[in-house]
């Protein structure tokens, strides 16, 4: 399709690449980068100075709910929230209905992903059956259908001989194990950060414990198995100090963050308001500032939205019974730029470059912008001031923290596969 | 003030006129008919999610009284977990004409939720392990008035014993009991504590002997069985030989201290001893103050303009 398409160039940019950053026009035609250099033409020209221009963001984290939860997010909501993102890939939640254990399901996540065409649609595998923990699933015919990340996401593995022999498997076929670290009986019925806000609040609390203890464990199982194991959305300053000591002993440790992580703290909940309520939960300044150390000295490698949709009833329920998650994708660079001062190349590498090596797409995703290049490309700036409006987002669901909040830095144009699916912000199918 | 959804909405001036305002219903419920047209015209619907008559027949009782509608409406915890949202219940008895609700529910925090589906007000009548804002202001009012103080409780001392973390007692007598003046200590074992004490202004006690001979109250909280259960302690053998109010602990209490309980008690768990037989016990009259309590927060807000109404009420 990309063959028939008109070229496309994106004029003035300043080019973010890992080893340079310069001003210059790229010409995109027939699914590639075509041309980079000054005063290019093209069919349809992009007015892009002040902005950057990189590889497209890639996402680790993305819940697109279908199967099963179409009232709340499709492939195709999903997928145009992501482009307008900026987001060129995502790797898609298993915890579907069914949950994406078997072939078929990934089968038909990935078809519909690129029938839909608006960005890569990665179906990540489950660790185990039904994500119930017990039982692994065949990862040697996931993999052969294209899955290269295997987790339970929302929960943890909780034994640690299923874990020790998932990561054996995974270290055989190099695939990414990616782990939800929650030790779920200190857990149970948790609904925030276990805390001076939680106590006053008289709500059952999620200790910092919880996910460390199971991050001190994954340590110690990738130590035995030597296989890579990637850690979900950190939110402790203890899972800092854990994974930072990893990385220095030399072990295939990678972590992620979420934006809202790195930009919200407990006290939010002290309204009860659901739209605050996630997993793991909204913690403390002193954790937000570890955060943003581990973002500063590489401990932390990837922005990962864990862009959860839960339609607009859920999130009418108590604070206790209300499902966990919020919104990521099209403010996630945004929040990014707001709350944690960054330059170009670091947000490019946080959240294109990285997660692309750790997906294992680096081969056609979080590429050098380059002549031959697939053409998989986000256009932002991080001046623009804008104000997030639930009504006005692409996602089938409003559950957004951040209605209402300004945010500097905006996702301009999307060019997904040659083919411009986000321009001045719009999306265009 | 349009809700009463935690003792934190109260300054402390707004606690002492609701307590003096109790004394005026006190004196109304010793009539012969002790009833009033404060409140004529307006409607209370008491929406109960999680079932507790008591508390239930001492709000309707408060609101008849103050010859106000009363409603009912009582849910079983499942009916909301069927698949209705608390937003469309709350919807729906709004559209009957409801001038206040007063909410009962499992979930910390349902009553400020509800605040946003409704232009009735809210009055919380026990929300999870939050606040029962209510129940604070008649131990309050019970505590002053058995020492002779109107709005103070300065230089007091209250211990209150048991499960602090699951209590949403302890969280709003805490709150009022502080701001009254009073020193709060509270006596239980480490897993019946929340994680954070940080702005509580409270002190702790690792065992019931080590207070009893010396504070003023001795407020004992219900414990429930089934959180024997869920590993907090080891057993309710060890829970009571610590904390439990037994006839000798009973015995050490200083001659004036008084003993309340929330209610219902949970007999041979916390209270070993026979609480009629304990002289400061005060607990029958915590049930009693605590209609007189409610009268006055449902006419505070729902009477308008307060002196003049309610002079209007007694004379009628």
């Amino acid at each position: 399709m990309s063959a028939k398409s008109k070229s496309v160039v994106i004029k003035g940019a300043t080019v973010v690449n890992p080893d340079a950053m310069f001003v210059a026009d790229v010409r995109i035609a027939n699914g590639v980068i075509e041309a980079i250099g000054d005063a290019l033409t093209g069919d349809i020209v992009l007015e892009a100075s002040g902005c950057y221009v990189s590889s497209g963001f890639v996402d680790l984290h993305t819940h697109l709910r279908e199967p099963g939860k179409e009232e709340a997010e499709t492939i195709e909501s999903g997928s145009r929230a992501a482009a307008l993102g900026g987001f060129t890939a995502v790797v898609a939640m298993p915890n579907t209905d069914p949950a994406q254990d078997n072939v078929a399901t990934v089968q038909f996540v990935r078809e519909r992903g690129r029938a839909v065409g608006l960005c890569e649609v990665i179906p990540s595998g489950c660790i185990t059956i039904g994500r119930l923990g017990a039982q692994l699933v065949p990862f040697e015919q996931l993999a052969k259908e294209g899955v290269t990340l295997f987790t339970d996401d929302g929960t943890g593995v909780q034994d640690a001989l299923v874990m020790q022999r998932a990561l054996m498997v995974a270290k055989r076929l190099n695939l990414t194990i990616s782990q939800h670290c929650e030790v779920a009986s200190m857990t149970v019925g948790a609904v925030m950060h276990d805390g001076a806000c939680c106590s006053t609040m008289g709500v059952p609390g999620w200790p910092s414990a919880a996910e460390e203890e199971m991050v001190r464990r994954d340590i110690q199982l990738v130590r035995m198995t030597g296989a890579r194991e990637h850690f979900m959305h950190l939110s402790t300053r203890g899972s800092v100090e854990l994974v930072r000591a990893a990385k220095a002993e030399g072990l295939p440790v990678t972590a992620e963050v979420t934006p809202h992580h790195i930009s919200l703290t407990d006290e939010l909940l002290s309204g009860f308001d659901p739209i605050f309520k996630v997993n793991p939960p909204l913690r403390t300044i002193a954790d937000v500032s570890a955060l943003h150390e581990g973002l500063a000295d590489g401990t932390i490698d990837a922005i990962a939205t864990d862009h959860a949709p839960h339609a607009g009833h859920t999130k009418e329920q108590t604070l206790d019974t209300a499902p966990p998650g919020m919104l990521g994708l099209e403010t996630a660079l945004g929040v990014v730029n707001t709350a944690v001062s960054l330059s170009p190349q670091k947000i490019a590498s946080l959240m294109s470059w990285n997660p692309a090596v750790i997906a294992n797409i680096s081969d056609h995703q979080g590429r050098p912008i380059a002549v031959g290049e697939p053409a998989h490309i986000a256009v932002w700036d991080t001046t623009t001031v804008w104000s997030v409006s639930r009504d006005e987002l692409a996602s089938r669901s409003t559950n957004t923290p951040y209605h209402g909040m300004e945010l500097r830095g905006r996702v301009r144009h999307t060019i997904y596969n040659g083919q411009l699916v986000v321009q001045e912000g719009k999306a265009l199918a | 003030m349009k809700h009463l959804l935690s003792t934190r909405d109260l300054s402390t001036e707004d606690i002492v006129s609701i307590l003096a305002m109790a004394d005026h219903m006190a004196e109304i419920n010793s009539r012969a008919v002790p009833k009033v047209p404060a409140l004529r015209g307006r409607t209370v619907a008491s929406v109960f999610f999680e079932d507790s008559t008591r508390t239930r027949l001492s709000f309707e009782t408060a609101a008849t009284r103050l010859s106000a509608e009363v409603m009912t409406f009582i849910a079983s915890s499942s009916s909301v977990n069927k698949g209705e949202s608390l937003r469309d219940t709350i919807e729906t008895l709004s559209a009957m004409g409801v001038d206040a609700f007063v909410i009962r529910h499992k979930s910390s925090g349902a009553p400020q939720q509800i605040t946003q589906w409704t232009d009735a007000a809210v009055i919380n009548a026990g929300d999870g392990w939050h606040q029962h804002p209510t129940q604070a202001l008649l131990d309050a009012y019970t505590i002053t008035r058995n020492f002779n103080e109107l709005n103070s409780m300065q230089g007091r001392t209250v211990a209150i014993v048991g499960d602090i973390k699951h209590s949403r007692v302890a969280r709003s007598d805490i709150d009022v009991f502080t701001r009254l003046g009073a020193k709060v200590v509270l006596v239980a074992p480490a897993a019946f504590l929340p994680s954070s004490l940080d702005g509580w202004g409270v002190t702790t006690a690792d065992s019931l002997d080590d207070v009893i001979g010396v504070v003023d109250v001795v407020y004992m909280l219900r414990i429930q069985r089934e959180r024997m259960d869920a590993a907090q302690m080891p057993s309710l053998r060890e829970y009571s030989a610590l904390f439990a109010l037994t006839p000798e602990r009973a015995n050490r209490m200083q001659s004036h201290a008084l003993l309340l309980h929330p209610g219902p008690i949970n007999r041979g768990v916390e209270m070993i001893v026979d609480p009629s037989l304990v002289p400061g016990s005060r607990i029958l009259q915590q049930v009693s103050n605590g209609i007189s309590i409610r009268m006055a927060v449902l006419f505070s807000l729902l009477g308008g303009d307060a002196t003049t109404t309610l002079q209007n009420g007694v004379e009628a």
